[in-house]
C-alpha cells in the first residue's frame, strides 16, 4: 500500500535498531515514556521492543482517552443512557469500560438504555434530527485530536437550532497531562525516572509542536513527536536517544509530514470558540489535575448535557486489585497487576486499560508471549 | 412447507409491490399461497414439489455429515450478494469443512412484518441460484413472520447434510506439528464489503464479498491430497479467530508469515483507515487447509488450479507449544502473538 508500506519496512527498521544500539550508551538505562496509548499499540504490534537494546525501556503514558476518565464520570453516563426517553451517543471503546460495580454502558443497554455506538459525533447530530421525541446525549471523550469535530458538532447543532441533542464534555489536555507524570514524586517501590517522551502523533497535528515547549523547558527532558508507524517510532526513540545522550531538551518533530510549529489554528479556534478551561478535572490514575481538562462555554449551555440533566452523585468504586492508576502513571507494568491476564481479560475487563485500542493492558494482553513462568493462560 | 396438493384460490401475490404481513406466518391460505407462489417456484424439486411436511431421501454409504448455520446480516444486500445466498454458501463450507460432497439443505426463514416481498423474492431466487450452483437441493423449510419492530426484515437458517469420500479423516483436531498451514486466497474481501455498505459507515470501496460455496475446490482438494489433516473457513473473527481455535483443538502452536499472506490492496487500505485488522475480518469463500509438510506444495499446486483456489499461498506452520498460541513474523521484522479477537473489533479514538 502505498505511503504505508514505506514506513513498514523491516529492512530500514533493522538498520535503525543498528543505528540504536551502537548510539546507546551501555552504562545507561533509558526510560522513555510514549505518551499515546496508539503508539504504545504499535510498538507492540510490530514486535518494536524485541528490536531495541535491551537497556531501552518503553514505558507507556497515560495518552488513552477511554482509560483516563474517572469511574464517578462513567457512572454519569450510564445515568444519563437510564433516563427515560434519553438515547446516548459514544465512541465504541467507551461502551465497554466499567463504572462502579462493573457495570458499563454495553450493560446498561442490555437492560433497555438506548445507547447507541457511533463512529463520529455527526451520526448523534443525524440520530437528533430523526428522533425529535428523544434527548440525545454525545459522550463525548479524547485529548485534543476529537475536540474539534465535537466543537464542530456544538456549532452545527446551534445553527440547525437543534433542542435535543447536548454534550456530556470529558475533552482532556495533553501538555498539561505530562506535567502532571513529570510532577510525581519518586516512589521508592516504583521510581519513574523519564528520560524523555515519544511525544503524541494526531493530538499534534491540532495543537502543534510548540505546544510543549513549556513542559520540556520547565522540566528539561526531551520530546520527540512521532508518527504512529513502526518507522516512525523508530526514528523517534534513535533521536530520542541522540539527544539524551548529548543532554538536549526541547520539542524536537519527527512527524514533519503532518505536524507543524503552530498546529492546526482552524481546529483551535473552533475549539476556544465553544470551549473553555476547566479550573479542575479529575484524572483516573492522576488524580484531579488543574485547567487539564475543557468545559463547554456559558453561551453554549444549552448543549451542555451537565447543565441540562441532574446527575446522580455516584460512589466511583474502583475495583479494589485494580492496578489502572499506577499503570496509567507508568510506575506499574500491565504484568504487575494481580488482576492481568487472570481475572482481567478484554472479554471481562476489570479496568479501563484493559478495555481499549489505546490501553496498555490491552496491548500487552493481544500481543506479547505469555512469559515461560506464568500459569495463567 | 404446507400439505396442500393445489394452490388456494384467489388474487396473485403482489410481489412488485406487496409487503410481508401477519397472515403470511399464519399457517392459513397466505401462508400456502407464498410457499408455492415463491419457494417452490424458486427451489423447485421433487421434495418440495410433494409438499409434505419432510422431505425423505436415501441414505448413502459412508459418513454423513450435518451442519446449521443461523444468518442475520446487515445490510441484508451487499456487493457481491445477499442474505440468501450467503445462507446457502455459509452451510454447504459448514459441510465441506469435512471433506463432505453436500446433498441437501433445508431453509427457515423467519420475516418481520412489513418486509417488502420483492425483497423476499430477490433473496429466495439468489438461494435458488447459489443451491443450483452447487448442485444441491433445498429439500424442506419453514417460514415464520414476526411482528414489525421483532426481527431486522429477514433472518434464516439453514441446515445441511452431506457425505463423506471414504478414507478422509479431516477435523480440527488433526494438525501436527510440522504441518504446513494454506488460505486459498486473499483474507477481509467479504467483511470490507459489508462494512462500506452500512448506514453509519458508507464509503466508496471496489471490494466485493468473497461469498461463495467451497465445496469444489474441497473435492478437487481431498481428491489430490487424501492425507489432508484440517479444513475451516475463516468466517466470523476471521483467520486469527479460526487458527487459535484450530490451535486449541489439537493443543499446539502455529507460526505464521505475515508476508505470505494474501490481502487484497484495497481491503488493506479500507481496514487502514477504519483502523481495523484485516486478519480478524469475516470472509465468506476461502478456506485455511493443514497438510504434511510433504503434501503442501501439492496442495498449493493443485488450489491453484481451482478457480477458487487461484490467490492461494503457503502461510506458516504448526509448531509444537503447550500454550496453543499462533504466533506472527511480522512483515516488520519483529514478532507477536495473534490472540482471540475480544468483542468487535473497534477504531482507535484519539
Amino acid at each position: 500500500m502505498k505511503y504505508i508500506d514505506e514506513f513498514r519496512n523491516g529492512d530500514i527498521a533493522r538498520a535503525i535498531a543498528s543505528k540504536i544500539r551502537k548510539a546507546v550508551d551501555s552504562n545507561k538505562h533509558y526510560k522513555l515514556m510514549e505518551f499515546c496509548g496508539g503508539h504504545t499499540h504499535a510498538l507492540h504490534r510490530y514486535g518494536i521492543p524485541n528490536l531495541l537494546p535491551s537497556n531501552v525501556e518503553m514505558i507507556h503514558g497515560p495518552g488513552c482517552p477511554v482509560c483516563v476518565l474517572p469511574i464517578p464520570r462513567i457512572d454519569a453516563a450510564i445515568a444519563l443512557s437510564n433516563m427515560p426517553g434519553n438515547i446516548l451517543c459514544s465512541y465504541g471503546d467507551m461502551l465497554r469500560v466499567p463504572g462502579s460495580r462493573q457495570e458499563s454502558l454495553l450493560k446498561a443497554k442490555a437492560r433497555g438504555a438506548q445507547v447507541r455506538m457511533i463512529y463520529s459525533v455527526e451520526d448523534a447530530i443525524k440520530i437528533a434530527q430523526n428522533n425529535p421525541n428523544n434527548k440525545i446525549i454525545f459522550f463525548a471523550i479524547g485529548f485534543e485530536t476529537t475536540t474539534p469535530p465535537t466543537a464542530a458538532a456544538i456549532a452545527k447543532a446551534k445553527t440547525l437550532k437543534l433542542k435535543n441533542f447536548s454534550v456530556f464534555c470529558n475533552h482532556v489536555l495533553t501538555p498539561v497531562a505530562m506535567s502532571a507524570i513529570l510532577n510525581i514524586q519518586h516512589d521508592d517501590k516504583y521510581p519513574i525516572a523519564i528520560d524523555g517522551f515519544v511525544g503524541p502523533a494526531h493530538v499534534s497535528i491540532v495543537i502543534g509542536s510548540d505546544a510543549y515547549s513549556a513542559v520540556s523547558q520547565q522540566y528539561k527532558k526531551p520530546i520527540v513527536i512521532s508518527g504512529f508507524e513502526p518507522l516512525d517510532l523508530m526514528q523517534s526513540i534513535y533521536m530520542l536517544i541522540n539527544m539524551i545522550n548529548s543532554g538536549e531538551e526541547g520539542t524536537v518533530n519527527q512527524f514533519t509530514r503532518a505536524v507543524t510549529p503552530t498546529g492546526n489554528e482552524k481546529s483551535q479556534h473552533i475549539v476556544s470558540m465553544i470551549f473553555q478551561l476547566r479550573e479542575s478535572f479529575e484524572w483516573r490514575g492522576l488524580g484531579q489535575i488543574p485547567k487539564s481538562a475543557l468545559k463547554i462555554r456559558d453561551e453554549y449551555a444549552e448543549f451542555d448535557a451537565e447543565k441540562q440533566f441532574t446527575l446522580p452523585k455516584s460512589e466511583g468504586l474502583e475495583h479494589k486489585a485494580c492496578d489502572c492508576g499506577a499503570i496509567l502513571r507508568g510506575q506499574k507494568k500491565p504484568t504487575d497487576c494481580k488482576l492481568f491476564r487472570v481475572v482481567c481479560t478484554p472479554e471481562n475487563p476489570l479496568g479501563s486499560c484493559m478495555v481499549s485500542a489505546e490501553g496498555a493492558c490491552n496491548a500487552y494482553y493481544a500481543y506479547d508471549r505469555i512469559p515461560e513462568n506464568c500459569n495463567a493462560n | 412447507m404446507q400439505t396442500k396438493l393445489k394452490t388456494p384460490s384467489g388474487p396473485k401475490i403482489n410481489f412488485k409491490r406487496g409487503v410481508i404481513d401477519m397472515t403470511h406466518g399464519a399457517g392459513g391460505r397466505a401462508t400456502s399461497r407464498l410457499v408455492d407462489e415463491l419457494f417452490i417456484k424458486a427451489f423447485h424439486n421433487e421434495w418440495l414439489e410433494q409438499r409434505d411436511d419432510n422431505a425423505q431421501f436415501s441414505v448413502l454409504c459412508g459418513n454423513m455429515v450435518m451442519a446449521t448455520d443461523a444468518h442475520v446480516i446487515s445490510p441484508l444486500f451487499f456487493s457481491g450478494g445477499n442474505i440468501g445466498s450467503l445462507s446457502v454458501h455459509g452451510t454447504i463450507n459448514d459441510i465441506s469443512m469435512s471433506g463432505a460432497r453436500p446433498l441437501h439443505l433445508a431453509a427457515s426463514f423467519i420475516i418481520e412484518e412489513g418486509f417488502p416481498l420483492a425483497d423476499l423474492k430477490c433473496i429466495v431466487y439468489s438461494m435458488a441460484d447459489a443451491a443450483k450452483e452447487a448442485r444441491v437441493s433445498i429439500i424442506a423449510g419453514d417460514t415464520k413472520v414476526v411482528e414489525r419492530g421483532k426481527g431486522d426484515g429477514v433472518f434464516i437458517t439453514t441446515t445441511g447434510i452431506g457425505v463423506v469420500p471414504k478414507g478422509l479423516n479431516i477435523s480440527g483436531v488433526n494438525a501436527k506439528p510440522g504441518d504446513c498451514i494454506l488460505v486459498s486466497g486473499t483474507l477481509g474481501d467479504h467483511g470490507v464489503a459489508i462494512m462500506s455498505q452500512r448506514q453509519n459507515l458508507e464509503f466508496i470501496s471496489p471490494i466485493q464479498s468473497d461469498s461463495a460455496s467451497l465445496h469444489d475446490l474441497v473435492a478437487h482438494m481431498v481428491q489430490n491430497v487424501p492425507s489432508l489433516h484440517c479444513l475451516r473457513d475463516p468466517t466470523r473473527g476471521g483467520l486469527v479467530t479460526c487458527l487459535n481455535e484450530i490451535a486449541q483443538q489439537s493443543a499446539v502452536g502455529m507460526q505464521i508469515e505475515e508476508k505470505a499472506i494474501p490481502i487484497h490492496e484495497s481491503v488493506k487500505g479500507a481496514c487502514e483507515l477504519l483502523g481495523l485488522d484485516p486478519l480478524y475480518v469475516a470472509n465468506e469463500g476461502k478456506l485455511i487447509a493443514i497438510c504434511p509438510a510433504s503434501e503442501a506444495q501439492n496442495l498449493l499446486q493443485c488450489m491453484q488450479q481451482h478457480p477458487l483456489g487461484k490467490e492461494a499461498a503457503i502461510i506458516g506452520e504448526v509448531t509444537e507449544d503447550h500454550h496453543n498460541l499462533v504466533q506472527l513474523n511480522t512483515s516488520f521484522g519483529g514478532q507477536r502473538i495473534m490472540a482471540w479477537l475480544s468483542g468487535e473489533q473497534l477504531p482507535r479514538i484519539c
